[in-house]
């Protein structure tokens, strides 16, 4: 071409280290939080780095990750998906009106056997999922307001199944996965690090997972390499619903009951976790490693300010203020790479 | 080398100046130095005698000049009036603004100029020649005594263009002077008073528009020196059309709304068809068309003799079709590397449900090796290569499963020499193994040396077919 290849070697030499670090930057930076944070609280209370608080965290981290791996597909395909938590609780919430309650459950639900209770909670799940998808895909809703009328319809189902009341049994091998243990290994953080696994796996090895990140990294060129774009969208609706809809059953069965508004705060914890994470809102940068370091994030920073006895009040806001840091490293490392390319 | 050596330019009062050169001829760099774009420049500009050196667009509409650019400067949202009166609504006692009055004011000062519209309609949803003439109220409204038109007549349809003729006039014979650049060489010579041509960055010549025509502005326009600069396809060519060969594609009657109509075009098996229209004459749209990416809402499309529906682009290329747009950056995914930018329309033939990106990578080698794309790295992340190179990688997408039809939108655009030779010898091997090439450009240049037959389209239809003929660009931009 024109430019002499000397020139291109003059830039490489300039510093590879540097431009790698600088293309790295999502990726280090929140690595790099949760490495100041363990340190930080390990030093500031002896009963922070125990292994059975590490057990904990992991614990509490669980059910958000479960849900926060198909929200990792919606966002690396620069969509997002508000309905995650409410469907979450929907999906648990009709689980347990399958599933024989005890006299005092003043529901009028419908024992099924167990089998059949799961089947049903995951068809709901996968139904609710597809609204989301149709509305995105062929109705042209913006996924932020499609999902956004999502969660109150899952809100409304939440309610019009128990009608304030709570509903305390899940079929009995939902139990044992959502409240149970292996040894010193409860069974939910072995089902959150299966799914975490698997959809690694899907994102990375999978033709799927291929098309997700080339879906997320430019649409237009992926409509001009004759992607189906809109089947893409809709899939990943889909994977996200039904990854919200096991993360509410197992969350049922953890927290021992089903009730409204039992989720709320797991929308804004797995959005968090993906994004404190380092995967890109613009689409087709991140993965589920990134998720898996967002949710020790978030998991370390609650259970260690747990540790220190922080003011709760104050604690509220700490979690604002490392969200808020995330997204400007989030926006500047895409700025930094969006520059890089304009040189290049 | 200047885009603009030693350029004198007088405008007249109350006239309207029409200036015509190819792309890159510099007259554009004149009107933006005029309009205050370029506040970098040598030599004097006087207005009424007075010397002025405008540093910004608001020096030059402080000074009375307006342009109307060919992208529209309109909010589409807003309604006529507001659109009229942007940033100078009137406003009543409390700093709000009087809805009423603007409407009043907006309607009168329209219809003072002949123009009938309703000024609380949605800018936006009036016809693109309408948006037009209201845009260029606004610039007359503002004050301006010189107006510049940027391709006024490009996407309007033949009364339109009367309708804006007629207003221009009048403009004229209010004692405004108008400056005209277009391509349409009729639509200049219909309107102006005055003519002048520019070639190379240097005013050719100046003439009033009733003592020439459109042969003696072509003649000027291209040169006799042109020849030296590009190569042998600025002369005559003969066009060697394969009347005989298998027909791939087959379009009747196609139409999109609001790009081309009427469009009925046959594709050869091993023949490149060049279709060549000026920007804005909807022969970039009507390759999206092929390709699915713009909705047809009339005619039929037959591939192989098939009739074939394409809802999607997914459904294109299913169909045998494959596309590359003019914009690299709509087509390539720089953050990834080279191999799996090559791979991406191919997936789904070499993996079902996993990726191999061991034969990703070998399939990349072999296009990288073949197409001499340099650096030779299929792991390099793509935006580390030179455009060239990425235009070679959005080229070599298609060319691992070959397609029926390959449609190419300005495949040359902004590249050196070497590249285009690069880009004209995959062309011609492509056409060798009996693809059926549809080359697509505003530039007579791409046209005239890649392709075996020409369609001219102006105004959205095609108007001219060059076939087992000599043809050359003057007759190219004649047709056009």
């Amino acid at each position: 071409m024109s430019s002499p290849p000397a020139d291109a070697t003059i830039r490489n030499r300039t510093g590879p280290t540097m431009a790698w670090l600088r293309g790295q930057l999502r990726n280090i930076a929140p690595f790099a939080t949760l490495l100041a944070l363990a340190i930080l609280f390990s030093v500031a209370s002896p009963s922070f780095a125990t292994f059975d608080n590490l057990a904990n965290i992991l614990q509490q981290v669980s059910v958000t990750g479960i849900i926060a791996v198909g929200l990792t597909f919606v966002i690396l395909c620069a969509e997002i998906d508000l309905s995650v938590a409410s469907l979450a609780n929907a999906t648990g919430i009709v689980l347990a009106f399958f599933t024989a309650q005890d006299a005092s459950v003043n529901i009028a639900n419908i024992p099924l056997p167990g089998v059949a209770a799961v089947v049903l909670a995951v068809l709901a799940s996968l139904a609710l999922g597809a609204v989301n998808a149709f509305g995105l895909t062929v109705i042209g809703i913006p996924s932020f307001i499609m999902t956004l009328a999502m969660l109150q319809i899952g809100a409304g189902i939440c309610a019009l199944l128990v009608r304030g009341q709570i509903a305390y049994n899940v079929p009995d091998f939902i139990a044992t996965l959502g409240n149970g243990a292996i040894g010193p290994l409860p069974w939910i953080v072995v089902v959150a690090a299966v799914i975490l696994l698997l959809g690694h796996v899907v994102l990375t090895y999978t033709r799927f997972g291929r098309y997700v990140y080339m879906v997320g990294g430019n649409r237009e060129a992926a409509e001009y390499s004759g992607i189906n774009v809109k089947l893409i969208l809709a899939a990943v609706m889909l994977v996200s619903a039904v990854c919200s809809g096991i993360g509410g059953m197992l969350g049922v069965a953890h927290f021992g009951s089903a009730q409204q508004n039992e989720f709320d705060n797991y929308l804004l914890d797995s959005i968090s976790a993906v994004v404190v994470g380092g995967t890109s809102l613009f689409g087709g940068q991140g993965g589920i490693g990134n998720t898996v370091v967002g949710l020790l994030v978030l998991g370390v920073l609650n259970n260690g300010l747990d540790h220190v006895r922080i003011d709760s009040f104050l604690k509220i806001l700490i979690r604002g203020l490392i969200l808020l840091l995330a997204l400007i490293i989030n926006v500047y490392a895409q700025r930094l790479r969006t520059r890089e390319a304009a040189a290049g | 080398m200047a885009a603009l050596a030693g350029v004198d330019f007088t405008l007249a009062k109350g006239e309207i100046h029409g200036l015509v050169g190819e792309n890159g001829a510099g007259k554009s760099t004149l009107m933006n130095i005029i309009a205050g774009v370029h506040p970098e420049y040598e030599g004097t500009m006087r207005i009424n005698g007075a010397v002025v050196k405008f540093r910004s667009i608001r020096d030059s509409l402080a000074a009375g000049i307006g342009m109307v650019h060919q992208e529209l400067s309109i909010v589409p949202e807003l309604s006529v009036a507001e659109n009229v009166l942007l940033g100078v609504q009137p406003t009543n006692r409390l700093g709000l603004i009087d809805w009423k009055a603007m409407y009043r004011e907006a309607e009168a000062q329209l219809s003072r100029l002949g123009i009938r519209v309703d000024p609380r309609a949605p800018i936006g949803r009036l016809p693109l020649g309408l948006q037009q003439l209201v845009e260029l109220a606004r610039v007359l409204f503002s004050g301006a005594r010189i107006v510049i038109l940027d391709e006024p007549t490009s996407a309007l349809s033949p009364p339109e263009v009367d309708v804006l003729f007629s207003l221009l006039r009048r403009v004229r014979d209010s004692g405004r002077s108008i400056i005209f650049i277009s391509h349409f060489l009729d639509d200049i010579l219909h309107v102006s008073d005055t003519i002048t041509i520019f070639r190379n960055g240097r005013r050719i010549a100046t003439a009033p528009a009733r003592d020439i025509d459109k042969a003696w502005i072509i003649e000027r326009m291209i040169g006799a020196g042109h020849r030296e600069l590009e190569e042998s396809y600025t002369g005559e060519i003969m066009l060697n059309s394969r009347p005989d060969a298998q027909v791939v594609l087959t379009a009747e009657g196609l139409a999109a709304i609001g790009a081309f109509r009427d469009v009925s075009l046959q594709v050869r098996a091993g023949e490149v068809l060049g279709i060549y229209g000026f920007l804005g004459s909807g022969q970039l749209e009507l390759a999206r068309a092929l390709f699915g990416k713009l909705p047809i809402a009339a005619g039929t499309l037959r591939i192989d003799g098939r009739a074939a529906r394409l809802r999607s682009t997914a459904a294109a290329r299913r169909a045998g079709i494959a596309f590359v747009p003019e914009s690299r950056r709509s087509m390539l995914f720089a953050q990834e590397p080279v191999y799996k930018n090559v791979s991406v329309s191919i997936l789904d033939r070499i993996s079902r449900l996993w990726v191999r990106p061991s034969a990703e990578r070998e399939i990349a080698r072999q296009h990288v090796g073949r197409l001499q794309i340099r650096p030779p790295r299929v792991e390099r992340r793509l935006n580390t290569l030179s455009g060239g190179n990425q235009q070679k990688v959005a080229l070599a997408k298609w060319l691992t499963h070959l397609p029926r039809v390959l449609v190419l939108s300005e495949p040359t655009r902004g590249m050196d020499v070497g590249a285009k030779d690069d880009v004209m010898t995959i062309v011609r091997s492509l056409r060798a193994q009996g693809i059926g090439v549809v080359v697509v450009s505003t530039e007579p240049e791409t046209v005239l040396s890649l392709a075996d037959r020409i369609l001219v389209m102006k105004r959205g239809t095609i108007t001219r077919e060059f076939a087992n003929e000599v043809v050359s660009k003057d007759r190219l931009l004649a047709a056009a």
